[in-house]
C-alpha cells in the first residue's frame, strides 16, 4: 500500500454505515410529477437520470477512482419504490446491536412526512404481497423458503469485457440501430420495444451526465487546491471522467473508472442482489496494463495503487439494509461484489496473467470486506498461480475462495450455453455460476430441506405456526418402511417447490412489467438486440435458481431415522416424532446415539453419503428444467449464505440429534462437528454429489494456520484443492484461524475488530456476526491434520 | 494391547456418547486395502501414498506385506517405517514390497542402545548393512532426543557408519516432541522423558550440517 491508499483504506474502515434519504426524496418527488406521463421503462430511466443529475457528489481527499452511490462513503440510499422501510424499521436499524446503520432523526422525519405516505400501498413489495396466494404466505411464514426479490431487485450479475471496448455513445448507436430495425407491421411488440430502447438510451445519457458532473467537480477542486501534485491528479480525474463512460477507456486508469461508473449505475438505478461485479478483472485489465507498461505511463506500483483505490470504493458501499425477516436471514454489511481471477479465456486457454498476481498482492495487502475475490482454477491454471492464491488464503482472510473453472464451464454447457460464453462466465455472489454480461441468473430464495422432512413427519403440518403448509402425506404410523418415509419427504419437497415456483412466476412478471433495469439492460447481451429488458427475458440466457439449504442435516436425519426406526427398530416413527417434538426432553441417550452412533455425511461413508445422493437426485428432479417466465429454466444451487441459522430457528429438533432452533448445516458442509475423518473424507463425501448438475455448491473448511506453514503446507493444500476438483467439486473455501483466537475475539471484540472470517460464500468481520453465527464458526470442525 | 478398562466391544457399541472408544480394531488386509483406496485421488494428485508405521509394523509382517503388495498392484506408493529389530528374512521380504523403507537409527553404542531401548542394536545394524546393499530407497530416520542420543560421540559415529554404506543418501533428523506425554498418562503409563525440552533449531541445523559434511542429504523433520 502507498500512504494514500493506507489512508483511504483506514477512512473506509472507520466510516460508519448510515441510511441516507436523498435518493428516496428524489425518486418520490419524481414519481409525484411523472407517474402516468411515460411508459414504465421510460419512467424508470428518467427517474434514474434525475438521480444522476441531482444527487450530492463525493470526491474525497486523495481519491483517484471517484464516485459514490450515496452522498458520502457508507451512506446507503433506500429504494422505497421497491420496499419502503417503516419508521419502526429505521429505528431498529439504528439501534440493533449487530450490523446497525446510523439513522439521523431528519431521515426518519422525511420518511414519516413524505416517503412513507407516498409509497404505502404503491411500493412493488406491497403490490406483490397482495398478489401472492395465501399458500405462499403461509409457507413463507413457516420458514419453508425465503424470497430474494421481495425487497431487492433481481441482480446477481457481472460485467463482461464489452465495457472496456465500447463507451455509452457506442451503445447508443447500437440502440438507435435496433430501434430503426423495429417493424410495427410484423412485430406486435414493436412499440413496447421502442419504449424499452428509448429508456436504455436515456440510461446511457444518465451515466454520461453523472460522469460529467464528477469531471466538473474535479476541475473545481483543482482550482481550489494549493497542492500542485493534487491539482494534477484532479485534472487527470476530470479528463478520465470526460472520456469514460461516454467513450471506451484507453488507459488502465480509465478502465477501472469505466467499470466503477457502470457499477454505480447498476446499483443506483435498482438495489439488485449482490450489487454488481467486475468478473474477470485481471483478464479485462491485462491489455491496458501491458500497454501502459510499454508506453511508460504505468508501473506495477502505480497500477497497484489504482487498484487499491478501486478496492476502497467497493468497501465504501455497504449493502442496502432489509426489513423484516430477511434481516436475520442475511445479517451482513457485505454486498457480495466478487472479483474473478485466472480462469479461462474464451478460446479455452489459460486466463491468468501478470495482473492476476498484482491483484493477489492487492487482496493480500488490503484485506477488506469488499470486494470479495475468487480464483478460478482450471486444469490449465499454472500451479504457481494457485499457490500464490493459497498463500493469500493462508494469511487468514478467507479469500480468495477457490473454484473449479472446468466444472463451472461444464455446468453451463449442460444448461445449453456455448463454450465461449461459458468460459467468459464464472462465479459471483457466493458461488453462483453465470455467463458474465449475457445472463440474468436470478437467485430466488433459500429452500429449507430440514423443514420438508419435518412436514413429512407431521402430515404436512407446520407445528410452530399450526398451519398445514405441506402436503397431507399421512400420520407417521402409516410410514411403514424407509421407502415410505422418503416418498413422503419427496412429496413435501415437490409440493413446496410448486408453491415456491408459483410465487416466483408472479414476482418475475412484476419485475418484468413494473421494474425494468434499463442501464443493466444496456450492458447485458442481447437486451438491445431483442428490445427487451434484463428483467423481462432480454438477456441471452435466463436461469432462475432455488438454493437448497441443509443437505448435511437432512442426510444425517434420514440416516438417524433409517437406522434407529427402520433397521434396528428400536422405536416406532410415531414415538420418534414425539421425542423430536419434545426437543429430546429426558431422551439424551437417544440424542447421543443419533449424534455419535449413526452414519454421518462427511466421513466418506456410503451408508450416509448414499442418502445424500438420493436426496440430491430427488431435489434436482423436482426443480431442474421447469420453465420460468423469461424463456429460461429453474435450476438448483446448494448454498446458504447465513440462512442456515434462520432455517434452524424455525425448525423443531431433528433426527440428526440437532436440538430445536439450532442452526442446520451450511452449504454442502457436513453438520458442524459430524465429520471426524479429516478433510479428505469431507471432500470425498461432498464430491459424491453431482456438482455439474447444479449452478453452484459451497464447501467451507477451516484450518489452523499452523497446518499451512511453509512450502509443505502450501503444497498439501494445493494437492487437496486439485484432488477435489479432479472429482468435479465446484468450490472450496478456507477459514485459516484457530478456534482459540475466535473465542478470544468473541470475548473481547474490541481487540479483534479487524478479524475477518469466511462465513459462507463470503467473508465478514467476526465481531459483526450474531452470537449464534460466532458460536457456529467456532464449532465448525477445526481440522488438525491432513 | 490388553483391554485396559475391562470393557468389551459390546460396551463400546452401547455407549451413546462415543466417550468409550476401542483403541484399534480388527481388519483383514482386503478390507484395509479397500479403505485406503478411498483416498486414491489424493495420492495421485499429491504424489503421496501409504506409510506403514507403528509401533512396529513388522510385528504383523505377513499382514503388512500382503497389504503393501495389494497397494502396489493398484499403483499406490508405499513406505515401511521400521526400527529394524526383526529377522533379516522378514525385513527383506517386507522391504521388497515397499517403495521406500524408513529406517530408524537411534544409537550406535550397543550398551547405550540396550539401556535406552532394552535390546542390543547388533541385529539392527547388520540388517541395515544388508538392506542398503539390496534396496534403492532407504531413508534413515534419527530421533534427536536430548540427553539420550544427541551427543557428539553418537552423532559422529552414526554419520561415519552411514557414509560407509553404499546407497544410503537420505537422512532425516526428527526432533523430540512431547505430544506423547498426554497419551502415556491416558493409559496409565509412566513417562520417563518428563521434563525433556525439545532441541532448538540451531542445534538441529548444526547436526544436519555434520551429516551433510559426510556426503549425506540431511533434513530436519519428516518431510522429504
Amino acid at each position: 500500500m502507498t500512504s494514500r491508499t493506507e489512508r483511504l483504506r483506514r477512512d473506509s474502515l472507520d466510516a460508519v454505515p448510515s441510511i441516507d434519504a436523498e435518493r428516496a426524496r428524489i425518486i418520490t418527488d419524481f414519481y409525484k410529477v411523472h407517474l402516468g406521463r411515460h411508459s414504465t421503462p421510460v419512467l424508470r430511466a428518467r427517474a434514474f437520470l434525475a438521480i444522476c443529475e441531482q444527487k450530492t457528489l463525493w470526491l474525497g481527499e486523495g481519491e483517484l477512482i471517484v464516485g459514490e452511490r450515496g452522498p458520502r462513503p457508507k451512506a446507503v440510499p433506500t429504494y422505497p419504490e421497491l420496499t419502503c422501510h417503516s419508521a419502526e424499521d429505521l429505528r431498529i436499524l439504528d439501534s440493533r446491536p449487530k450490523t446497525s446503520y446510523r439513522v439521523a432523526p431528519a431521515v426518519i422525519d422525511v420518511y414519516e412526512r413524505e416517503i412513507i405516505p407516498y409509497w404505502t400501498g404503491r411500493s412493488l413489495r406491497d403490490q406483490m404481497f397482495q398478489e401472492l396466494p395465501q399458500e405462499w404466505h403461509d409457507a413463507y411464514a413457516a420458514g419453508c423458503f425465503t424470497e430474494f426479490m421481495e425487497q431487492r431487485a433481481p441482480g446477481h450479475t457481472v460485467a463482461d469485457g464489452k465495457i472496456y471496448r465500447k463507451g455509452m455513445i457506442d451503445f447508443k448507436a447500437d440502440i438507435a440501430a435496433a430501434e430503426a430495425a423495429l417493424d410495427v407491421e410484423t412485430d406486435p411488440e414493436a412499440l413496447d420495444k421502442r419504449e424499452q430502447l428509448q429508456a436504455m438510451a436515456i440510461a446511457c445519457d444518465a451515466v454520461i451526465r453523472f460522469a460529467e458532473r464528477h469531471a466538473d467537480l474535479a476541475e473545481e477542486q483543482a482550482t481550489q487546491t494549493d497542492d500542485v501534485e493534487r491539482r494534477q491528479e484532479l485534472e487527470t480525474i476530470a479528463a478520465v471522467c470526460r472520456q469514460v463512460p461516454a467513450h471506451a477507456p484507453r488507459t488502465f486508469h480509465e478502465a477501472l473508472q469505466m467499470y466503477w461508473f457502470c457499477h454505480l449505475a447498476v446499483i443506483t438505478e435498482l438495489n439488485g442482489w449482490d450489487a454488481f461485479s467486475p468478473g474477470h478483472l485481471d483478464q479485462h485489465l491485462e491489455p491496458f496494463y501491458q500497454q501502459g507498461i510499454a508506453d511508460g505511463t504505468l508501473t506495477a506500483e502505480s497500477a497497484r495503487e489504482l487498484m487499491e483505490c478501486f478496492f476502497v470504493k467497493f468497501n465504501n458501499h455497504t449493502a442496502p439494509p432489509k426489513v423484516g425477516v430477511t434481516a436475520a436471514e442475511s445479517g451482513t454489511y457485505t454486498d457480495f461484489a466478487n472479483i474473478n481471477l485466472a480462469g479461462l479465456l474464451s478460446d479455452g486457454s489459460d486466463g491468468s496473467n501478470q495482473v492476476t498476481h498484482l491483484l493477489l498482492d492487492v487482496i493480500d495487502q488490503m484485506h477488506l470486506l469488499q470486494p470479495s475475490s475468487n480464483i478460478q482454477v482450471s486444469r490449465r491454471t499454472p500451479d504457481v498461480v494457485l499457490k500464490h492464491a493459497l498463500k493469500v488464503v493462508r494469511n487468514g482472510y478467507g479469500f480468495p475462495s477457490i473454484f473449479n473453472a472446468d466444472a463451472v464451464v461444464e455446468e453451463q454447457l449442460r444448461q445449453g450455453k456455448t463454450p465461449e460464453d461459458a468460459r467468459e462466465g464464472g462465479c459471483s455472489g457466493c458461488v453462483e455460476v453465470g455467463a458474465f454480461g449475457k445472463e440474468a441468473y436470478i437467485l430466488t430464495g433459500y429452500f429449507n430441506l430440514v423443514k420438508m422432512l419435518e412436514l413429512a413427519l407431521h402430515d404436512g403440518c407446520d407445528v410452530r405456526t399450526g398451519k398445514y403448509v405441506g402436503a397431507r402425506t399421512g400420520h407417521p404410523s402409516t410410514l411403514k418402511t424407509y421407502d415410505d418415509l422418503f416418498a413422503a419427504f419427496s412429496t413435501q419437497v415437490r409440493h413446496m417447490v410448486d408453491i415456491k415456483i408459483r410465487g416466483n412466476q408472479i414476482i418475475e412478471r412484476f419485475y418484468a412489467t413494473r421494474m425494468p433495469h434499463t442501464f443493466l439492460s444496456v450492458i447485458t447481451d442481447d437486451c438491445i438486440a431483442r428490445g427487451k429488458d434484463y428483467n423481462a427475458g432480454g438477456a441471452r440466457y435466463n436461469n432462475t435458481f432455488i438454493q437448497a439449504v441443509g443437505i448435511g442435516s437432512i442426510t444425517d436425519s434420514l440416516a438417524g431415522l433409517k437406522q434407529w426406526v427402520y433397521d434396528k427398530a428400536d422405536l416406532s416413527l410415531a414415538r420418534m416424532v414425539e421425542i423430536l417434538d419434545a426437543d429430546f426432553t429426558d431422551q439424551e441417550v437417544l440424542r447421543q446415539r443419533l449424534v455419535n452412533k449413526t452414519p454421518k455425511y462427511g466421513n466418506d461413508d456410503d451408508a450416509a453419503d448414499g442418502l445424500m445422493r438420493q436426496t440430491f437426485r430427488m431435489l434436482f428432479d423436482a426443480i431442474d428444467g421447469r420453465p420460468n417466465t423469461k424463456g429460461g429454466a429453474y435450476r438448483l444451487e446448494m448454498l446458504p449464505t447465513t440462512c442456515h441459522v434462520y432455517f434452524g430457528e424455525v425448525c423443531l429438533a431433528s433426527a440428526d440429534g440437532r436440538r430445536e432452533g439450532q442452526p442446520v448445516s451450511e452449504g454442502i458442509s457436513p453438520v458442524q462437528g459430524a465429520d471426524r475423518h479429516g478433510p479428505t473424507a469431507v471432500l470425498k463425501s461432498a464430491a459424491k454429489m453431482d456438482h455439474i448438475k447444479t449452478g453452484g455448491t459451497l464447501l467451507n473448511m477451516k484450518f489452523s494456520p499452523s497446518l499451512l506453514e511453509g512450502d509443505h503446507g502450501i503444497d498439501s493444500l494445493h494437492s487437496l484443492v486439485r484432488s477435489y476438483f479432479k472429482l468435479d467439486g465446484h468450490h472450496l473455501q478456507f477459514n485459516v484461524v484457530t478456534a482459540d483466537t475466535l473465542r478470544k475475539a468473541k470475548a473481547k471484540p474490541e481487540e479483534y475488530r479487524d478479524l475477518i472470517v469466511r462465513v459462507a460464500g463470503y467473508s465478514d468481520y467476526f465481531c459483526d456476526l450474531s452470537e449464534a453465527l460466532q458460536d457456529e464458526i467456532i464449532e465448525r470442525t477445526e481440522h488438525q491434520a491432513f | 494391547m490388553e483391554v485396559v478398562t475391562g470393557r468389551t466391544e459390546a460396551d463400546v457399541e452401547a455407549c451413546p456418547t462415543g466417550a468409550l472408544q476401542a483403541v484399534g480394531r480388527k481388519v483383514t488386509s482386503g478390507e484395509l486395502t479397500r479403505e485406503l483406496l478411498h483416498d486414491r485421488v489424493f495420492f495421485d494428485e499429491s504424489g503421496g501414498g501409504v506409510t506403514f508405521s507403528g509401533g512396529e509394523p513388522l510385528l504383523q509382517a505377513p499382514f503388512v506385506i500382503e497389504t503393501m503388495r495389494a497397494l502396489r498392484e493398484e499403483g499406490v506408493h508405499t513406505a515401511l517405517d521400521t526400527c529394524g529389530f526383526v529377522h533379516w528374512e522378514t525385513l527383506r521380504e517386507a522391504a521388497e514390497a515397499a517403495d521406500v523403507v524408513l529406517y530408524d537409527l537411534k544409537l550406535m553404542d550397543e550398551a547405550r542402545h540396550k539401556a535406552a531401548t532394552g535390546v542390543s542394536n547388533r541385529v539392527i545394524l547388520a540388517n541395515l548393512q544388508s538392506l542398503a546393499a539390496t534396496h534403492e530407497h532407504v531413508w534413515i530416520r534419527i530421533p534427536i532426543i536430548p540427553g539420550v542420543n544427541d551427543d557428539e560421540a553418537n552423532l559422529t559415529e552414526t554419520a561415519r557408519f552411514l557414509q560407509s554404506l553404499r546407497g544410503i543418501r537420505q537422512v532425516q533428523l526428527l526432533p523430540y516432541h512431547a505430544t506423547g506425554e498426554a497419551k502415556f498418562a491416558r493409559v496409565g503409563l509412566n513417562y520417563a522423558l518428563h521434563g525433556t525440552v525439545p532441541p532448538d533449531d540451531r542445534t538441529l541445523d548444526t547436526m544436519a550440517e555434520r551429516f551433510r559434511a559426510n556426503g549425506l542429504t540431511a533434513t530436519i523433520g519428516g518431510h522429504s
